[in-house]
């Protein structure tokens, strides 16, 4: 299968003194992208207090109404009010999102270092990544879906499996090229543990790479949480996420447009957000990726 | 090279059987009785045993795996718990539109995107090429099936120039096919577009920096000859790996968008599997599509040697 | 610009007198075409006694043929029978069936294929185990005779021969009525009025009949399931689009012609074109229950059930599942509003709310704030819907509900879980009958007292209900049915088996080139025209 070469540069070789005002002038989208996934967050956080009131509340009387000084995004089919379920939606999109990163980050880490480390680990480790990296990886997740129940818990779990070969895979590259350079071999010749030398300093070189990959995978988990709800296999519709709203509300796009309208804006927003953050921080961190293959969202 | 075509070949070997034992383990850890759906609301345990017997289901593990793999070499992929057909046929009835909208995904995709990438690189920092990289951004931030509703909205309710849903054969005729396509295409293409434009841009830059290029402007040659002769060709390579691995992306909006436009195909299946826990018809599609996505990687490889008559093998 | 049948008000005969109006004066039109519908479900299984799917059943309409069917004032008419007798004891049936019936392989139909398919389906309908409950025998006299002997008088044998909706006796070829009970028939031959392209089905997609050239109708004029069965069109294909938005705008767009169960609130958008027309098709219409779980505290006791009837205000649950009040109503009839049996015997405390009242009953009840499981079916809107009204009422009395979202067909097979509902079981679930099943006693299987051997999902235990539904069956004129119709009433509010959250008549939108629609809980494709558009 192909594989991006993934040329690792060493932590040590960068300067580190970029003040927030250049990061500015040089990456405009970046900071914005950081400050609207900023603002998302405290939405989020403080969802109670940012005048919205019970997503669940049944309005039978105000049925599919526009958008108004009372509903500001409108009401769906069954009278709630869509303001309160977009921003209380933002939760589980946001925390899909972040889980599925650091839960595929943390767990690729862990076996890429062993991976790359342990030749007798790597061959049977690689063959099966290689197996579910041949399943796409919606329908990994659906199916996935489908053996536990409907839980935000098992959304994260089911978009976190298939996100984890890609992981690993770049995490072993990176061992794979860094195990030959001077200082790991120097460090090894002087008797540090396996452990020690993955940890100090083939760990630290894996960072910046990773965060990158970590911004993609959480803009992708975010999309494919709404792919999963919209298909009936996500999150239960019973808990507001925008992917729900959007599901509930698509049979009324020609009547009700506003129901789908807003969480996907939002969606779409925050996934941008997220992928100019990921952007940013590639060309910042780590320019030789700049023109390489982006991961994530491959599938 | 024909070595190297064997060992390619005998990798996809371990690779298919991780994918087989998933699919597998997926019956067998499902909740539920499979005998139990089967034999329905009203069923004796008596019913249900005799069921389970007919299924192979009180056999051991190692030899229902067994038994289940020869099966699957053999192409006979089971039978559906709901329809009581066999899941190779009811594939088989569902690849012609997946196939079909896949491929014309694909080459509406590689028209349009190639030469945005193209010109994107060309005109490097101007608008055109800003506009470009918003369109790359954007198409791997708005949800497929958002957009599908979209265009449904715009071009086939308020514009009527476009069919709303539904799939016509190309048996009936290639127009009223592509009628068909158009808006189904257009919104599963969306991340693909992004994804080829902007790796067409990005390989088509760098090869522009090389000398050679520079060489071939100098010695009077007309622009456009060096920037599809010279720079694409040479820039080729990316964009063939990121055609073929996109693919798996394909098949993950293939499932999103036939639910959106009414189209018959694997996707729609798919989902109606999985909405009805249909555990024989969810194997065989993950199997079939496992093999396909391996198939094309497969073909990607290959396609490497041609391109590049460098690589050696 | 478009007919909308308003039932509360016209009532369902006089929309049936328009229905054959236009099955009169079509007879003189050009047959042929093909019939584009987008049918309310996809179509899983092909035999209808296997399961009692609706969609099933109207698939089976298309290519069976029964025996006897209800008119429209649910009354049994012959349909392949041709003439028959009843003793003087009243307990011997003579059938004797049409002749020139054939199945489509060519054979012809016999008594011994009516015999073994009555058989089998009495092996799984209630109505059929009913009656065959008071069968002695079923023998075959000749080719086209057949005699059913009954151990004491039954007053329901030719409405259950007739039974108009799940599970409906079809008949089938003795090779195939052969076939055990609980096993799916897969080859798809019958005697009806269409024939089945087995080879062109796509599950999950589309369902293809072509005429049968060979059926002889009855020379009556059609009504409900009953009379002539012609043909008009020589083809009709069921394409299911799960996405109502889409199938919606494929209606709109002139991509299909027939839409069973739109939205209400989409239809709007429907009503607005000129070449369509929405009406009532279903003129019973459809009553929602909501189920509790006899078996388990709280609603083992028969306060905490009736805080449930206290409780419910059909309104809230009609506005919000359908919407637009003129196709919904509130019923405080066990037996739906608008049929013979209908009475408002004993309803006061379904009619009324009173949220104190059921709070006090449940404490009545011993509850004292155990989790409550109610089972959402979130694939399903309506059903959803009425969940999370429930969910939202039961907290106002201080019931600690916890809503479980689900698909249906997980809640179907979690709804037979006898356990307690702290271990996998339940304690609430909504569901829907149509008007066609719950408006006798008999077929109304939430009625059923029969406890946890018989009863249906739920097992109410009620010897009460179970007599009175067997006097039902026995009465003999329709005075004395309506008074033991009553009197279950009055049982079933005391001990309340399910809750009746309100009656609903779901609209059907057709192109107006589309003459002679049959009005009819079930939906039949004989009949219709399509006219010329110019």
């Amino acid at each position: 299968m192909v594989t991006a070469t993934v040329q690792p540069h060493l932590v040590e070789d960068r300067p580190r003194s970029a003040s927030l005002l250049r990061m500015l002038r040089r990456n405009p989208t970046m900071v914005g992208g950081a400050c609207f996934l900023l603002a998302m967050l405290v939405a989020a956080a403080g969802a109670p207090y940012f005048g919205t009131i019970d997503p669940e509340e049944l309005n039978p009387i105000d049925r599919l109404r526009g958008p108004s000084l009372t509903y500001w995004f409108g009401t769906d089919m069954l009278g709630r009010d869509l303001y309160s379920r977009t921003v209380y939606g933002s939760r589980i999109s946001l925390m899909v999102g972040l889980c599925v990163a650091v839960l595929s980050l943390t767990i690729g880490l862990a076996i890429g270092l062993l991976s790359g480390y342990l030749r007798r680990v790597d061959a049977v480790v690689m063959r099966i990544m290689d197996g579910i990296m041949a399943i796409p990886a919606i329908l990994l997740a659906i199916a996935l879906m489908a053996l536990m129940n409907a839980s935000a818990q098992n959304v994260i779990l089911a978009l976190t499996i298939p996100e984890i070969p890609r992981v690993v895979r770049l995490v072993r590259a990176l061992v794979l090229s860094l195990r030959e350079q001077a200082f790991v071999e120097a460090s090894r010749a002087v008797g540090a543990s396996i452990w020690r030398v993955l940890l100090r300093h083939v760990t630290p070189n894996t960072i910046a790479p990773l965060i990158v990959q970590g911004t993609y995978i959480c803009a992708s988990a975010v999309i494919f949480e709404a792919y999963l709800s919209f298909l009936g296999a996500g999150t239960p519709p019973n808990i507001p996420s925008w992917g729900n709203i959007m599901a509930e509300g698509r049979t009324y796009v020609q009547i009700a447009f506003w129901i789908i309208l807003f969480p996907g804006l939002f969606l779409a927003l925050t996934v941008l957000a997220v992928n100019l953050l990921g952007d940013g921080l590639r060309d910042t961190l780590d320019p030789k990726l700049a023109r390489g293959f982006r991961g994530g969202l491959a599938e | 090279m024909i070595a190297y075509l064997l060992r390619r070949l005998l990798a996809t070997i371990p690779v298919m059987l991780v994918v087989a034992l998933f699919v597998f383990a997926l019956l067998h850890l499902s909740p539920g009785d499979p005998a139990a759906v089967i034999a329905g609301d009203y069923a004796s345990p008596e019913d249900i045993e005799r069921i389970r017997h007919k299924l192979g289901l009180d056999a051991p593990l190692h030899q229902q795996l067994a038994i289940w793999l020869w099966q699957v070499v053999r192409g006979d992929l089971g039978t559906s718990i709901f329809s009581n057909l066999p899941v190779s046929k009811l594939i088989g009835q569902r690849l012609e539109p997946t196939l079909t909208l896949t491929a014309c995904t694909m080459i509406f995709a590689v028209l349009l995107a190639v030469p945005m990438g193209v010109v994107a690189a060309w005109k490097a920092g101007t608008w055109i090429d800003r506009s470009v990289m918003v369109f790359a951004v954007l198409g791997f931030s708005l949800p497929v099936f958002w957009l599908g509703f979209l265009f449904i909205f715009g071009f086939a309710l308020k514009l009527q120039i476009l069919p709303v849903q539904g799939y016509v054969s190309i048996r009936e005729g290639l127009w009223p096919c592509l009628r068909h396509l158009v808006l189904p295409s257009l919104t599963l293409g969306m991340v693909y577009m992004a994804l080829i434009a902007r790796m067409t841009r990005a390989s088509m830059l760098e090869v522009l920096r090389e000398d050679y290029i520079r060489t071939a402007h100098a010695k009077g040659l007309k622009p456009h000859v060096v920037l599809l002769w010279h720079a694409l060709k040479n820039a080729s390579l990316p964009i063939v790996t990121v055609i073929g691995v996109g693919v798996a992306l394909l098949i993950g909006g293939v499932v999103v968008t036939e639910s959106v436009f009414a189209i018959p195909g694997l996707g729609r299946l798919t989902v109606d599997a999985i909405l009805h826990r249909d555990y024989p018809v969810i194997q065989g599609i993950i199997l079939i599509f496992s093999a396909i996505y391996v198939l094309i990687n497969l073909l990607v490889d290959l396609m490497y040697m041609v391109l590049d008559p460098r690589i050696r093998y | 610009m478009t007919a909308v049948a308003q039932p509360q008000r016209t009532g369902w005969k006089s929309l049936l007198l328009a229905g054959l109006l236009l099955a009169c004066c079509n007879a003189v039109m050009a047959a042929g075409g093909t019939l584009k519908i987008i049918p309310h479900a996809d179509l899983k299984n092909t035999d209808p006694i296997w399961t009692t799917a609706y969609i099933t059943r109207n698939h089976g309409y298309m290519i069976y043929d029964t025996l006897f069917s209800l008119d429209a004032n649910l009354q049994p008419q012959p349909q392949m029978v041709d003439t028959w007798t009843v003793s003087d004891d009243g307990l011997i049936y003579t059938f004797i069936l049409r002749d020139g019936l054939q199945w489509h392989d060519g054979a012809p139909v016999r008594a011994a294929d009516c015999v073994a398919s009555v058989q089998r389906w009495g092996k799984r309908d209630g109505m059929g185990q009913k009656l065959l409950e008071f069968t002695q025998s079923l023998t075959i006299a000749d080719d086209r005779t057949f005699t059913l002997t009954l151990t004491e008088p039954y007053g329901l044998v030719l409405e259950s021969l007739g039974k108009l909706s799940s599970n409906v006796p079809f008949m089938m070829p003795e090779r195939l009525a052969k076939t055990d009970a609980f096993t799916q028939i897969t080859e798809p031959i019958g005697s009806g009025p269409f024939v089945f392209l087995k080879d062109e089905w796509i599950p999950g997609s589309k369902v293809i009949y072509v005429r049968n050239p060979d059926y002889v109708p009855r020379p009556e004029p059609p009504s409900f399931a009953a009379g002539g069965k012609r043909v008009h069109i020589e083809r009709v294909e069921w394409l299911y689009i799960p996405d109502p938005a889409t199938a919606q705008a494929a209606l709109v767009a002139g991509e299909v012609d027939y839409y069973e169960r739109p939205p209400v609130d989409l239809l709007p958008l429907m009503e607005r074109e000129p070449g369509l027309t929405v009406a009532v098709i279903d003129p019973l219409g459809t009553q929602g229950w909501l189920r509790p779980n006899h078996l388990h505290p709280p609603f083992n006791r028969k306060e905490a059930r009736q805080a449930l009837l206290w409780m419910v205000n059909q309104e809230d649950y009609l506005r919000v599942i359908v919407g637009d009040p003129q196709f919904w109503r509130t019923c405080g009839s066990y037996f739906m509003c608008g049929t013979s049996l209908e009475t408002d015997a004993a309803s006061e405390a379904l009619v009324q709310q009173d949220l104190d009242k059921a709070r006090q009953l449940m404490q009545d009840a011993g509850y004292a704030g155990e989790t409550i499981v109610l089972m959402d079916p979130t694939d399903i809107p309506l059903l959803h819907g009425a969940s999370l009204v429930t969910a939202q009422m039961l907290k106002k009395i201080g019931v600690n509900v916890q809503v479980q979202a689900m698909d249906w067909s997980t809640l179907t097979s979690r709804r037979v879980e006898k356990k307690a509902p702290s271990e996998g079981g339940w304690h609430l679930f909504h569901t829907w009958a149509t008007g066609a099943d719950v408006a006798s006693p008999v077929n109304n299987i939430g009625l059923s007292g029969g406890c946890e051997e018989k009863a249906w999902f739920g097992w109410p235990c009620d010897e009460r209900l179970e007599k009175l539904r067997d006097d039902w069956a026995r009465a003999n004129d329709a005075e004395q049915q309506k008074s033991i119709a009553e009197a279950l009433q009055r049982a079933a509010y005391d001990n309340v088996p399910y809750v009746n959250y309100g009656q609903w008549f779901l609209p059907t939108v057709y192109r107006k080139s589309l003459q002679g629609v049959i009005v009819s809980p079930v939906p039949f494709f004989w009949n219709i025209v399509i006219a010329e558009q110019r």
